[in-house]
């Protein structure tokens, strides 16, 4: 088989350019590189020889297209089988009207890093309204639709929050149960030192009354829920369900996000209890088996050091988190345009900015409540 | 007869109780095109996705090529696939890559040119299946239907394939973009001497470009040949389709067409 090429060959007045065997796409770079060479060297007056031309594809023809131009290719194409002469026609044409784009000249580093920086100030303040929006929209929608029970859409509250809340129960019991071991452990080492291991109780109790247990849910939740309502809801809004539903004369919100929220803000609630039990019970067991605190010294202990108010404290966040928890999930998912790997983006953005809503509103309330004295 | 590039024998797919392919025969001969006609959910794109590889047939064997490509390893299967164009019914372009970087993939992958040759031979197949420049550096997802369909049709035409697999090509494109397209379909099949494997609905690319007609009835293919000779079969749901009031329209204005030509 003969290597493909094109020479030119000035021995001969006019010069001639042979084209010579396949000109298909395994051979593409070094052709090329060849009609590049040859590119600038060739007069007007040069005759092409496409004889012994073999086979030719796209690939080979858009080179050769690009070698001769057209005027030089109508007029040398006469020797060739219709098709490739079609075949080159027709790249023709279309290399013609194509041109590469044009690419913007590069600005100064320093520029591009402050309108970056710009740029994500604007989106955080934007991000910022849009939630606030988003937010009494669904209270909006949730004080109208109070008064209406025949509009209640009991349904998908209970399906959601068997997603939400009963399925998550086995997973936030265990971790809670383990959390609160290694809490009496830690409490046990360090008190053991002062001779006061019999304060471990105090402090599991504590901290799971108080913080823990709800965090551990939150957290647990923001990952486990968020990023499912924002998969939902997005993967909804990239088929255009939810512009369906808009057509239909439907309201998304309280067809889609009231149900979630309402979900949430009687699972999340519910769990934290569940972890606060599991909690301790991990403390109790530690208790049992290492420093000799039975059950029941620790249940009595439970009774007569800990008020009550630590349990509220604790249990009256859980509503607060459940509202933002659902609330971001779903705008994110609302969010979503187009294509599965917006869809992505979005689920990542909906547990990082929850968890994040979580943690701050947790810390300023942990100030509230102390500086109160609850 | 020519040499069938693809044999389809006793083919059977089944989904669960479902069946969708009994005992299912079929060839693609070199360089034709044959066009696989069949109601909606006959199992037409199932038999596209057996015939490449996706789905593994419940019973049967499909030779490519004269090679199963069930038997083969993952060498030279991919050798064979490569040689396989497919444009899937929504595009299927990835979504994370420009329009041209969709095209290059294949070539910088499997072509081993460099990025800058890849992207300059992407643009020009896309030019080739007619998208606008203008489209050549957006997403996916910000592209029309049809925009997208012809995006895919370059990315299958990328590696300049031997069968070109096309998931109903025109549906959704405008009649002047459907018109180009099949007679860029023809040009492509003289030129590169492609075999066409094409499931459409669209009655006037039936008439204008097919060598053959497979109609996929009853869960296997009931006649395949040229197109007059389909026609005349006598079967009550072939008769609807070639002889209803689209049918006829259709044949009309693609012999007029062929009478002004």
């Amino acid at each position: 088989m003969t290597v493909p090429s094109a020479t030119l060959d000035i021995t001969e007045q006019p010069s001639r350019l042979r084209i010579v065997g396949d000109w298909t796409l395994a051979h593409y770079a070094s052709l090329k590189r060849e009609c590049e060479r040859l590119g600038s060297q060739y007069g007007d007056d040069t005759q092409v020889d496409l004889s012994q031309l073999g086979r030719l594809d796209t690939a080979g023809a858009s080179l050769l297209a690009e070698l001769l131009g057209s005027e030089r290719l109508s007029r040398c194409t006469d020797e060739l089988p219709d098709a490739s002469r079609a075949l080159l026609k027709n790249v023709y044409c279309s290399v013609q009207d194509y041109c590469i784009p044009v690419k913007e000249p590069e600005q100064p580093v320093l520029l591009l890093l402050l309108a970056r920086i710009g740029r994500a100030v604007d989106q955080l303040w934007q991000d910022t309204n849009q939630v606030l929006g988003f937010i009494g929209l669904i209270l909006q929608t949730l004080f109208l639709r109070l008064f209406q029970p025949h509009r209640w859409r009991v349904t998908p509250v209970v399906a959601h929050l068997e997603q939400t809340g009963l399925d998550a129960a086995p997973i936030v019991a265990l971790l809670t149960f383990l959390v609160g071991a290694v809490v009496a452990f830690l409490g046990a080492t360090v008190l053991a030192d002062f001779g006061a291991t019999i304060f471990t109780v105090d402090l599991v109790a504590f901290s799971f009354l108080r913080e823990f247990a709800v965090l551990l849910t939150a957290i647990l939740m923001a990952g486990r829920t968020a990023s499912a309502f924002t998969a939902q809801i997005g993967s909804m809004k990239a088929n255009e369900e939810i512009d369906a539903i808009r057509t239909l004369g439907l309201n998304p919100i309280e067809l889609l996000v009231v149900p979630r929220v309402l979900a949430l803000l009687i699972a999340l609630p519910l769990l934290t209890f569940v972890a606060m039990l599991c909690g301790m019970i991990g403390g109790a067991v530690v208790c049992a088996l290492t420093l000799d605190i039975s059950p029941a010294m620790f249940l009595s202990l439970l009774q007569s050091d800990i008020g009550v108010q630590h349990f509220l404290v604790g249990l009256a966040k859980a509503p607060f988190f459940a509202f933002l928890i659902a609330a971001i999930g779903c705008l994110e998912g609302f969010k979503v345009s187009g294509s599965a790997e917006s869809v992505g983006a979005h689920t990542t953005s909906a547990v990082v900015q929850s968890i994040f809503v979580v943690i701050v509103l947790d810390a300023v309330a942990a100030l509230f409540f102390m500086e109160m004295g609850w | 007869m020519t040499e069938a590039v693809i044999e389809a024998r006793g083919l059977c797919n089944r989904f669960g109780s479902q069946s969708v392919h009994e005992n299912l025969d079929l060839d693609l001969y070199r360089g034709e095109i044959l066009a696989v006609v069949g109601g909606s959910g006959s199992g037409k794109s199932v038999l596209l996705r057996s015939i490449v590889g996706l789905r593994r047939p419940n019973e049967g064997t499909v030779r490519v090529f004269g090679q199963d490509l069930a038997t083969l390893d993952e060498t030279q299967r991919s050798l064979v696939e490569r040689r396989f164009g497919v444009l899937f019914q929504k595009g299927a372009l990835f979504s994370s890559l420009t329009v041209t970087e969709n095209v290059a993939l294949p070539l910088i992958e499997h072509a081993g040119l460099s990025r800058a040759d890849a992207e300059h031979l992407a643009g020009v197949k896309l030019a080739l299946a007619g998208l606008p420049i203008s489209a050549a550096d957006k997403y996916p997802a910000s592209l029309s239907g049809g925009m997208i369909k012809r995006a895919a049709l370059a990315r299958a035409l990328a590696l300049d394939p031997d069968i070109l697999f096309l998931d109903e090509p025109t549906a959704g494109l405008d009649p002047i973009g459907a018109a180009a397209f099949d007679q860029l379909i023809l040009t492509l099949r003289d030129a590169l001497g492609l075999s066409v494997f094409l499931i459409t609905h669209d009655l006037d690319t039936l008439y204008t470009i097919t060598d053959r007609v497979a109609v996929l009835s009853q869960k296997r293919v009931l006649v395949a040949g040229p197109l007059a000779e389909v026609e005349q079969t006598d079967d009550p749901w072939i008769h609807e389709y070639f002889h209803g009031p689209r049918g006829r329209a259709a044949e009309d204005a693609a012999l007029r067409a062929r009478q002004e030509r």
